[in-house]
């Protein structure tokens, strides 16, 4: 049962890495937009495909949350209280992100806009960081069991972390830049299609670099996630992960925009199995074990119970919100960002039907 | 009762005792994120109820009065949703971040309620979007039904974390057996005492707070002389709904208060300052509790009160501060003793106008004529506020020295951490941030004028 439940934050995980993780993204995108007029058409296009979906798409982060502390309390307090200060800064940047977005959508003047924009793609890069390094303490077997009993800095600025760190932001991009392309062709924008194609070559190409290039870190670092990663489980699933990488770059090429959606999402999956299969049995390497961390059966059921019934409400909700936005029934009007302030109407209003 | 058993006990928690020297950083840390967070969930129980009706309004008369309003109130709505998802989310980070003993020995048992919360949060999010972006695009009674389950998720949400908090007051669904927590009854821990009085109590706070903040609003137009069909329709409802709820609320508070008395007696004690477990015990209005005397000085006294507030009784006994040794009584009584003033004291003002509402409208069939009406009705959503977050502070204070009562200190749940001081000032300056800047962008929406509404010009 202990494995179910780790299966379900895997799942979570992943569902955050590639959701969630793509909007994280559209802030990096968005912070090297360049200026107003260069940038407007991204940045345009960054609002409007975002807006209807970030907030459901975070959701998936208090949820892995709460099935962690749930299902594996002793993990929790440990990791929480070791890794406090990236993930404070990470749940920071959460706020100052998603006030900062919301505000911009109703931004009304360029100043007004550029100001809240700055703020939402600053964070937006430093909560994949944060989240990311995290990550690198766990994995790297930088977090013991207790009450804040790992070191404060070290388990988060390490080379396992910056390397996690990193590639969290990158493949943010490379997944936001990837379904940013595939969106602009759902809504008939042609213009558009080619920048987010072009960012998406490139980040991935840097993505799978840096993932490359991180092994040799790993075996340094973390030899044991290092072993693991590269025989048995670990192995299929990080070789299935680079042929949907290089699958997913080949489809942006010939400009299969929609299936790209779904390798990608697919790597990151792999990825995320891979790193179970190579820290198993350990939830914190060489700490606690994933028996040992488990939460007593009378929970572990209830909580699978609670999941089942509230999947058989979520799925078909997230179906229906995810068929009308790629329907197009809940996009808003395409305008590039800086433009809805140039030509001011008397109340100050943008109006429609000019794109 | 059996919770007072363990009190002495050596319970230390899964992760060890901790040696913090900034707990009452982490405390404040973590008060001051609920206090921001908890009047967004009070929009999120009730605003969307209002925003529905106002939009089936306007499907029965087909008025673009009601139109408008419904969706200059759906864009509110939206925008404090994701200020309160991005608070919310804080909260869940702060609870291992500054409480990783409490999160390590007991996340396994008032968990569940959390995923729950989860998921109503989860389809929350969906269809508040589906229903704010979908305004013209969907057919008109598609649109209405898609706002149901933001009505029903808002409630069932706010509710599962309601009963963690009851639970923590009431901890039931485990035994404590050598120090240790086993037979874990996850669902009983669910289905805590606490959790029926503090739902009724919340819920209707969050129509008193969203109806009089909303209608307040508009009650500042209409005394600025303002009489437009908008203006009237946007203060009426959301007034009636608070005036309605305001009388009910005293009601709720007695039967809270009583649960209180029954389930935690040292919290009552601490409401009132009561030092000595008394007989036809008073209840003193304003004054202080003066620890070295143990007397509540320069309040007025009224007698038997206490008693009659507590067990409707004035000859009953009240147990008061001393049936528990000094290190197992709330600290700050005072702190206690000023919020709960201050929350029955807005309370009983704000039945007041409630009832004057009512009995203007029962009588004569129209809205007050007296300007001193309105006047308050535009402070009393700034004071429901303040007594929200006043009742929050004396029952979470007098919960005090225990995060789970009876059993866990809030000492022994802290982190081991450092930086708690500079966590918080951080924090402060964000939040005020946050606070200053969503106010100012809610004058900004509400400048718009009602026309922007109307279909054709989507903002």
């Amino acid at each position: 049962m202990a494995e179910t439940c780790l299966i379900l934050v895997m799942i979570g995980l992943t569902a955050y890495a590639v959701l969630g993780g793509a909007d994280l993204g559209a802030g990096f995108w968005d912070l090297t937009a360049g200026g107003d007029r260069r940038g407007g058409r991204v940045r345009g296009m960054i609002q409007r495909s975002m807006s209807p979906v970030w907030e459901a798409n975070h959701v998936w982060l208090i949820f892995i949350l709460v099935v962690l502390w749930t299902a594996f309390p002793v993990f929790f307090g440990s990791m929480m209280s070791t890794l406090y200060i990236p993930l404070f800064l990470g749940a920071l940047g959460i706020i100052l992100r998603g006030t900062a977005f919301a505000l911009r959508g109703q931004a009304a003047t360029m100043r007004e806009a550029r100001g809240f924009g700055a703020v939402f793609a600053a964070s937006s890069v430093l909560v994949p960081f944060c989240f990311g390094a995290a990550l690198g303490g766990i994995v790297s077997a930088r977090v013991p069991v207790g009450n804040a009993a790992g070191a404060p800095f070290d388990s988060w600025l390490n080379p396992t972390s910056i390397l996690i760190g990193v590639l969290a932001v990158v493949s943010g991009a490379y997944l936001s830049a990837v379904y940013l392309a595939a969106d602009a062709v759902r809504s008939d924008l042609p213009e558009l299609v080619d920048p987010f194609r072009h960012r998406a070559l490139g980040a991935g190409v840097v993505a799978g670099a840096i993932a490359i290039g991180g092994l040799a870190i790993l075996h340094s670092d973390a030899r044991s996630i290092y072993d693991g990663l590269t025989s048995g489980g670990g192995l299929a699933c990080v070789l299935a992960s680079g042929v949907l990488g290089v699958a997913t770059l080949a489809l942006v090429w010939r400009r299969h925009l929609v299936w790209a959606r779904w390798t990608s999402a697919a790597a990151v999956a792999c990825i995320v199995a891979g790193w179970a299969f190579a820290q198993s049995p350990d939830l914190l390497p060489r700490a606690l074990t994933l028996d040992e961390a488990a939460a007593a059966n009378t929970t572990l059921t209830a909580l699978l119970i609670a999941i089942g019934v509230g999947a058989l409400v979520l799925v078909p909700s997230l179906a229906y919100l995810y068929r009308l936005v790629l329907s197009g029934t809940l996009d808003q009007e395409y305008e590039p960002l800086d433009q809805r302030f140039r030509p001011l109407s008397a109340d100050d209003h943008p109006t429609t039907g000019t794109s | 009762m059996s919770p007072l058993l363990f009190a002495a006990s050596d319970f230390v928690g899964r992760l060890g005792q901790p040696n913090q020297e900034h707990l009452l950083w982490a405390r404040e840390l973590q008060a001051m994120s609920l206090a921001v967070h908890i009047p967004l969930v009070c929009f999120g129980i009730s605003f969307p109820a209002m925003v529905l009706f106002m939009e089936g309004m306007f499907l029965r008369t087909g008025d673009e009065t009601y139109r408008a309003l419904a969706k200059r109130w759906s864009k509110v709505m939206l925008m404090l949703f994701a200020v309160g998802v991005v608070t919310g989310t804080i909260l869940s980070f702060e609870f291992g971040l500054l409480w990783p003993n409490f999160m390590g020995t007991f996340g396994d048992v008032f968990g569940l309620a959390f995923l729950l919360e989860g998921f109503s949060f989860f389809i929350e999010a969906i269809f508040i979007a589906i229903y704010v972006y979908g305004w013209d695009r969907l057919p008109r009674r598609t649109h209405l039904l898609v706002g149901v389950p933001i009505i029903i998720t808002g409630v069932t949400g706010s509710l599962m974390v309601l009963t963690v908090n009851g639970w923590m007051n009431d901890p039931v669904g485990f035994d404590v057996v050598n120090n240790k927590v086993t037979n874990i009854r996850p669902w009983e821990a669910l289905f805590n005492n606490f959790f029926w009085h503090e739902l009724a109590h919340m819920y209707f706070a969050g129509y008193m707070v969203t109806g009089f903040i909303v209608g307040g609003v508009y009650a500042f137009s209409y005394l600025k002389g303002d009489r437009s069909r908008y203006v009237r329709a946007g203060m009426i409802v959301p007034l009636t709904i608070a005036c309605l709820a305001a009388p009910v609320q005293v009601i709720i508070g007695d039967w809270a208060g009583r649960e209180v008395t029954s389930h935690q007696p040292v919290k009552l004690a601490a409401f009132e300052g009561l030092p000595k477990t008394t007989k036809g015990a008073p209840f003193h209005i304003l004054g202080w509790y003066d620890k070295n005397t143990q007397t509540v000085k320069g309040a007025i006294e009224i007698p038997d009160l206490l008693s009659v507030l507590a067990k409707h009784n004035p000859n009953a006994t009240v147990q008061g501060l001393d049936s528990v040794p000094a290190n197992d009584r709330p600290g700050p009584i005072n702190t206690v003793r000023f919020a709960f003033q201050t929350m029955i004291g807005i309370g009983s003002l704000l039945m007041v106008v409630g009832l004057f509402y009512a009995v203007v409208w029962w009588r004569k069939r129209r809205l007050p004529r007296t300007k001193w009406f309105y006047r308050v009705a535009v402070i009393a959503g700034p004071l429901s506020v303040v007594a929200l977050i006043a009742g929050w502070i004396t029952t979470e204070v007098g919960r005090q020295p225990y995060i789970v009562y009876g059993i866990m200190r809030v000492e022994d749940a802290v982190t081991n951490a450092g930086g708690l001081p500079i966590a918080f000032g951080v924090a402060v300056v964000v939040y005020l941030t946050l606070i200053a800047t969503v106010a100012w962008l809610l004058r900004r929406l509400a400048s718009n004028p009602p026309q922007v509404e109307t279909p054709g010009e989507v903002a």
